[in-house]
């Protein structure tokens, strides 16, 4: 255990000049069609800071080895990094101690361990689960699975007609037999910002868990504390914090984890295998079975390393851009913008008689990468009767000028189309 | 328009906007659907075969301007031609929309303006869909109750 200190209180938010982020990002200076990239898929996944390619290269270059198994220097080396970027996880969460993060492939298979881990360990037939209608597939089926597995019943909490949490709903969906919760911090497809606290609460004045799903919301929000939210889980990726993919955490709450049966098993999670019997490893380590994404691990820091003073400026800024984009498109005539009034990081729309897999293709053609779908949240979709919608996300690096390139190429695209 | 004019020329927007023959045929000796989980299109194609020759087709269809396109100028491509000749034009546009040289050779016709979606290979699934549908629709079972219940098979 490593008892961290307490994190000083963030500055106030100092404005954030974009085109002095955006240089560096390599990504970013590229032509796309022959036009330049306007990067607007951030809530899939964001570009990465010369900072994070830097601690990508050096690790690999000068302390690759694997971790918590070698004697010999490059093997401390490495295993000193990985742990120092567990500390860094921590941190960045606001975790009471670097023991409370395990790190796992990412923000979905996090949320597949609790549900196999904590879920089959505590779940008995007739017991629930409660989500909400806006998840992602990712906080949805492993929950849907975990139900069949064990007899235990999936709870649907509502949401109103712009995709926003019914909170009566909510509080109607939690029961006796409620053992567990999980909800989106930051709704992927319509960019829903949920009370995750009063949630929490909410959740355990019925002796249950809450797990909160903080995949968008971690890099978008100016920074997590899960002390402060009060959730019991936190699931989230590093390659939407600007970091590498193929690595993500969980956290935990220590006496939760600690209660916890493995789920994988192999090296690393085990201390000792005598021919009859197994001592598994104390958490974290006794969820990371084989050998973890390190390098991966070690850029999720240099990411967390990079974002973290700038995080409270990049929420203002990305609201500012989301307003802008907002209002310009719903000017548009033949665009509706859906989604709740007050949004994070997200704009998503449709345009009339134009599908969205049209209406990106037209914006890609302009340079603008966008996402259209479902979203992943098909489920949502249905409920607000959207054949899906096209999504713009925003980033530090993104300017005004780019919104004004999404509008002008979503005003071709229903021209064009439409 | 260079670019995505290129995709979007008139035989599609026309063809996209104003499909044709959409709907089923209450005469359907084969059908089948299928879906792109991509994007969530999803494509109903329905069969008139008698004998050896497809004698109509339609589809329903949700999705983009791409696939009801592909769907509309398939059907049109179709009604009329042997089952192996089908087969042909299937081939010849898979390998057109992947933008690989054609399998013989042939003159698409219309369909030729399918092939700007190999500059858009995350749209080429769109255009595939239909002709995948009607692929597997071609393979299956004659519909029960149909009034062509002759086990449907290709000589070719």
């Amino acid at each position: 255990m490593h008892p961290l200190s307490p994190r000083p209180a963030a500055p106030p938010a100092a404005a954030l000049d974009p085109r002095a982020v955006r240089r560096q990002f390599p990504a970013l200076a590229q032509r796309v069609r022959g036009v330049r990239l306007a990067y607007l898929d951030n809530a899939a996944t964001t570009q990465k800071p010369r900072a994070v390619l830097r601690a990508l290269t050096a690790h690999y270059a000068r302390d690759n080895a694997n971790v918590h198994r070698g004697v010999h220097a490059l093997g401390a080396r490495a295993t000193a990094a990985y742990e120092a970027a567990r500390a860094r996880v921590a941190r960045f969460l606001g975790a009471a101690d670097a023991g409370e993060i395990v790190f796992t492939r990412g923000a979905t298979e996090a949320i597949n361990l609790v549900a196999q881990s904590y879920g089959r360990s505590v779940l008995a037939a007739g017991d629930e689960v409660v989500v909400t209608a806006m998840e992602h597939h990712s906080n949805l089926l492993p929950w849907r699975r975990l139900c069949e597995q064990t007899g235990a019943h999936l709870r649907v909490a509502p949401v109103d007609d712009r995709g926003v949490l019914d909170l009566a709903g909510y509080e109607r969906a939690l029961g006796t037999r409620t053992r567990l919760v999980a909800v989106a911090h930051v709704a992927n497809a319509l960019g829903a910002l949920n009370p995750v606290a009063e949630l929490a609460r909410l959740a355990h004045a019925r002796g249950a868990v809450l797990l909160a799903d903080g995949a968008l919301a971690a890099a978008h929000v100016g920074g997590v504390d899960v002390r402060a939210l009060g959730c019991d889980f936190y699931a989230c990726s590093s390659h939407k914090v600007y970091g590498p993919t193929g690595v993500g955490a969980l956290y935990g709450r220590a006496e939760l984890l600690r209660a916890m049966p493995p789920w994988q098993t192999g090296g690393e999670m085990v201390l000792a295998v005598g021919d009859d019997d197994v001592t598994w490893a104390p958490p974290p380590l006794r969820f990371e079975a084989g050998t973890p994404p390190i390098a991966d691990a070690v850029g999720f820091a240099a990411a967390l390393d990079w974002l973290e003073p700038l995080a409270p400026a990049a929420a203002a800024h990305e609201q500012a851009l989301v307003t802008h984009a907002a209002a310009a498109l719903a000017a548009v005539p033949g665009v509706r913008v859906v989604g709740p009034a007050a949004r994070v990081a997200v704009v998503s729309f449709v345009v009339d008689g134009v599908h969205p897999h049209d209406v990106a293709t037209v914006l890609d053609d302009a340079g603008v990468a966008v996402r259209a779908g479902d979203q992943c949240a098909q489920p949502l979709m249905r409920r607000l009767g959207l054949p899906g919608a096209v999504r713009a996300s925003f980033a530090p690096y993104n300017t005004s000028d780019e919104v004004e390139r999404l509008v002008a190429a979503v005003g071709r695209a229903r021209a064009l189309l439409g | 328009m260079p670019g995505v004019g290129d995709l979007y020329r008139a035989v599609i927007l026309e063809h996209g906007k104003a499909p044709r023959n959409v709907g089923r045929l209450g005469t359907a000796t084969h059908a089948a659907e299928g879906d792109n989980p991509l994007c969530g299109d999803h494509v109903r194609v329905e069969l008139l075969v008698e004998g050896e020759r497809v004698r109509a087709a339609r589809f329903e269809i949700t999705g983009c301007l791409v696939a009801t396109a592909s769907a509309s100028l398939m059907t049109e491509a179709v009604g009329g031609r042997s089952r192996a000749e089908v087969r042909a034009l299937h081939d010849a546009v898979a390998a057109t929309c992947a933008g690989r040289p054609q399998p013989g050779g042939g003159d698409l016709g219309a369909l030729a303006a399918l092939a700007a979606v190999r500059d858009y290979p995350s749209r080429a699934r769109c255009a595939a869909l239909p002709w995948e549908t009607l692929a597997r629709a071609l393979e299956a079972a004659p519909e029960a109750g149909a009034p062509d219940r002759k086990p449907a098979r290709d000589p070719a």
